[in-house]
């Protein structure tokens, strides 16, 4: 998962300070594995050098930082590129996509648009190895079977979540 | 296969161009709108995965695009023919000749045989019964199931059924087969060979083929999918099919 691009995300939401953001990512996205103060930071700083971030001045803010941060359009348009580009099936995919999901829903983005294209990613995947496994002996044939099923098993994460989003999006709003 | 030439009237579209096309279908079962502007086009020799969650409307778009019903606004097209411009006699007549359909409980007549089975819809359109009971032999031969040809569906295991049921759908060397759920009552190493002797068969034929099916692995089979949600296409679908 790009820790950065969820962080961007969060201060899509409303511009905030990065002791804040801390909290929020790790309430949010963390499960058990917070982020580090300096990774924050770090992140922030590069995404300022980048004009995806920007500082609304220095002021008191509920942790020791000053500045308060807010997205530019330059990082709007990240986000969005990141929305609408699918992952390729990997391990860590579930990750990336749970992060993209919960803040397409926070965003009032199109959520459901984000997982038919994921979905549609890897059943061009699942296409592409089924066309492998017609024409290679037994064992290939298991390894392909194998893959298939791992990729399966994230179909059917994404089609639980698409059936879900409506609560999804409400329970974020309350939770906002 | 050129024994019989069931459907000489039709115009077979070259292979990669539309050889189903459908626009604008809304279809409503009294306040339910079943499909609501569905826009489709599907290839001649092109196998088609329709996906979607229960409810969606992936069969009453098949059932539309089969002329089994008949859309409240919109066209379907099959070949040269304007399906949407027929009465209930002449779909059903479209159907008989041009359409074949594999169901999920291969819906064979229990008290036939598995050849007699087959060859049905040919004794149906006409043909005498010594060439139907060839060709059916040749389907069943094709299939490999020529050893279950003596048999009632209810002494065959359910792929053996399966593989009957798919040998009567291509008999009539139909122009599209609209199969839902061919596999769903199989187990993954069985459906996966029904699958396979199914789709071996419709690609030699240049059959185009419509596939209901919630089972990512079996859409993985087709040359590309749709995904119907709440009566559309979603936009993926859409980007994919233009």
């Amino acid at each position: 998962m790009d820790k950065s691009l969820a962080l961007l995300g969060l201060v899509d939401t409303g511009s905030s300070y990065g002791y804040d953001l801390k909290h929020r990512y790790d309430e949010v996205f963390g499960r058990g594995k917070p982020i580090a103060f300096g990774q924050v930071y770090a992140a922030l700083a590069r995404m300022i050098r980048d004009g995806l971030l920007t500082t609304l001045g220095e002021e008191a803010g509920a942790g020791p930082d000053r500045k308060r941060y807010a997205i530019t359009e330059a990082g709007r348009d990240r986000i969005r590129e990141w929305f609408s580009t699918p992952d390729r099936p990997a391990p860590e995919l579930a990750d990336n996509l749970f992060v993209k999901v919960v803040l397409a829903c926070m965003l009032d983005s199109d959520a459901d648009e984000l997982l038919d294209m994921q979905r549609s990613e890897h059943l061009a995947r699942m296409r592409e190895l089924t066309r492998i496994k017609q024409h290679s002996p037994l064992l290939e044939r298991l390894a392909v079977d194998h893959a298939l099923f791992q990729i399966e098993a994230d179909l059917r994460w994404i089609d639980m979540t698409s059936a879900r989003l409506t609560d999804m999006r409400e329970e974020v709003r309350r939770n906002g | 296969m050129a024994d019989i030439a069931l459907n000489p009237a039709t115009t077979v579209p070259a292979r990669g161009t539309p050889l189903i096309r459908a626009i604008g279908l809304h279809k409503s079962f009294g306040a339910t709108k079943a499909l609501r502007g569905i826009d489709l086009d599907v290839n001649q020799g092109e196998v088609l995965a329709v996906m979607g969650p229960s409810g969606s409307g992936k069969s009453t778009l098949i059932h539309c695009l089969a002329g089994v019903l008949a859309p409240e606004e919109g066209q379907v097209v099959i070949g040269d023919t304007d399906v949407t411009a027929l009465n209930a006699d002449e779909r059903a007549r479209l159907r008989l000749e041009r359409i074949g359909f594999v169901f999920q409980f291969g819906q064979l007549l229990p008290d036939l045989t598995a050849l007699d089975n087959v060859a049905l819809p040919l004794l149906m359109n006409g043909v005498g019964r010594r060439a139907a009971t060839v060709r059916a032999r040749k389907w069943l031969d094709r299939l490999d199931i020529s050893d279950q040809a003596t048999k009632v569906p209810g002494d065959m295991s359910g792929g053996q059924a399966q593989r009957v049921a798919i040998a009567r759908a291509l008999v009539t060397q139909p122009s599209v087969i609209f199969a839902d759920e061919p596999t769903g009552s199989l187990d993954s190493v069985a459906g996966e060979k029904v699958l396979t002797a199914m789709l071996e068969a419709v690609r030699e034929s240049n059959t185009t083929v419509v596939l209901i099916t919630h089972d990512a692995r079996t859409a993985a089979y087709a040359d590309r999918e749709v995904i119907v949600r709440d009566g559309m296409l979603s936009a993926a679908s859409r980007g994919v099919a233009a």
